[in-house]
């Protein structure tokens, strides 16, 4: 009997699973290597940031809107502040999130801080510096995803930054 | 495609993570610590991915489904060659890893391969693990980008 190897499964489908599977071991992993969930949260910032700034550079040779590219969904951008410097990116679904329930004893961890990391570094590569954080999260009970992001000032001939 | 781009971003991360984050620690302890990632990665991938297919007849039967369409999903490509002993050894060989592709081709690299490669072994051994082949995997390399991988399956 030989078995098929097509099988239904969409291959796009399986493939961000593989990286949502892949993060959630990486959480893990911090979480067990760091005692606190705030170093946990930082950490996976500064991730994010390293990824942004590579990511960057994969996503101007696209051009194809950047949530959509990498993880799926289209988010909707609003609550612009007065100034006109503050803004936010909301998802109604996340992607990243697909299999996770949080542990009592996490409540304070940020699981896709990540996410937050990448915004920054992007647009540190594209000379804009930029603040970005989570004020809501499906994770912790509420309806939406919500980053916040607020553009802090335009980046002169700035050097290169190290990574770090 | 895009999601691969994460999926190559989130592991550099995690390897760069243990190798360099934190406390010190050994080569042999952040190795383990990226078989582990890939173990626990793996074991639950698999179980998505098999959802709807049939029983496997053998041993033989899983390492072909983990050479084709497992590395397919994984690596986007098949495994080049799968060599048994028929004793519980199998060695896959990887002519174009996709983890070591974006190194410089040769030897002048080869000390670190086997940072770029203890996620996939663990994965490996999760996905057999999840299919009720108990194993130890190894890795080696000797010129990049080829590798391959040694299952050793555990019996009794």
């Amino acid at each position: 009997m030989s078995r098929q190897s097509m099988r239904a499964n969409d291959p796009k489908k399986v493939s961000g699973e593989l990286f949502t599977l892949t993060y959630g071991s990486l959480v893990a992993q911090l979480l067990k290597d760091y005692e606190n969930v705030d170093d946990v949260n930082r950490q996976l910032e500064r991730m994010g940031y390293n990824i942004g700034m590579r990511l960057i550079e994969d996503f101007l040779a696209r051009a194809n809107p950047a949530f959509k590219l990498y993880l799926g969904v289209s988010p909707s951008i609003g609550s612009w502040s007065p100034g006109g410097d503050e803004f936010s990116v909301v998802l109604e679904t996340n992607p990243m999130a697909e299999f996770v329930e949080l542990p009592d004893h996490c409540l304070g961890l940020r699981y896709s801080n990540i996410m937050a990391g990448v915004i920054r570094g992007a647009c540190e590569m594209v000379q804009l510096e930029v603040m970005a954080w989570f004020i809501a999260d499906q994770l912790k009970g509420d309806n939406v995803t919500e980053i916040r992001v607020k553009f802090v000032k335009r980046l002169e001939d700035a050097i290169p930054a190290g990574e770090d | 495609m895009a999601e691969e781009a994460m999926f190559d971003f989130i592991h550099m991360e995690a390897v760069s993570y243990v190798f360099q984050g934190g406390e010190k620690i050994s080569e042999d302890e952040a190795i383990s610590k990226l078989e582990h990632m890939g173990f626990a990665t793996g074991y639950r991938l698999v179980e998505r991915l098999t959802r709807e297919s049939g029983r496997y007849k053998d041993e033989l039967d899983i390492m072909k489904y983990i050479c084709k369409d497992l590395w397919v999903t994984v690596y986007k490509k098949q495994i080049d060659n799968l060599r048994t002993n028929h004793q519980g050894v199998y060695v896959l060989h990887d002519n174009r890893f996709r983890f070591l592709s974006h190194m410089a081709a040769g030897k002048q690299y080869l000390q670190y391969a086997p940072r770029y490669l203890a996620f996939t072994c663990g994965l490996v051994r999760g996905c057999l693990a999840n299919l009720g082949v108990t194993c130890v995997v190894t890795a080696e390399v000797t010129q990049l980008p080829a590798c391959k991988f040694q299952i050793q399956v555990q019996r009794g």
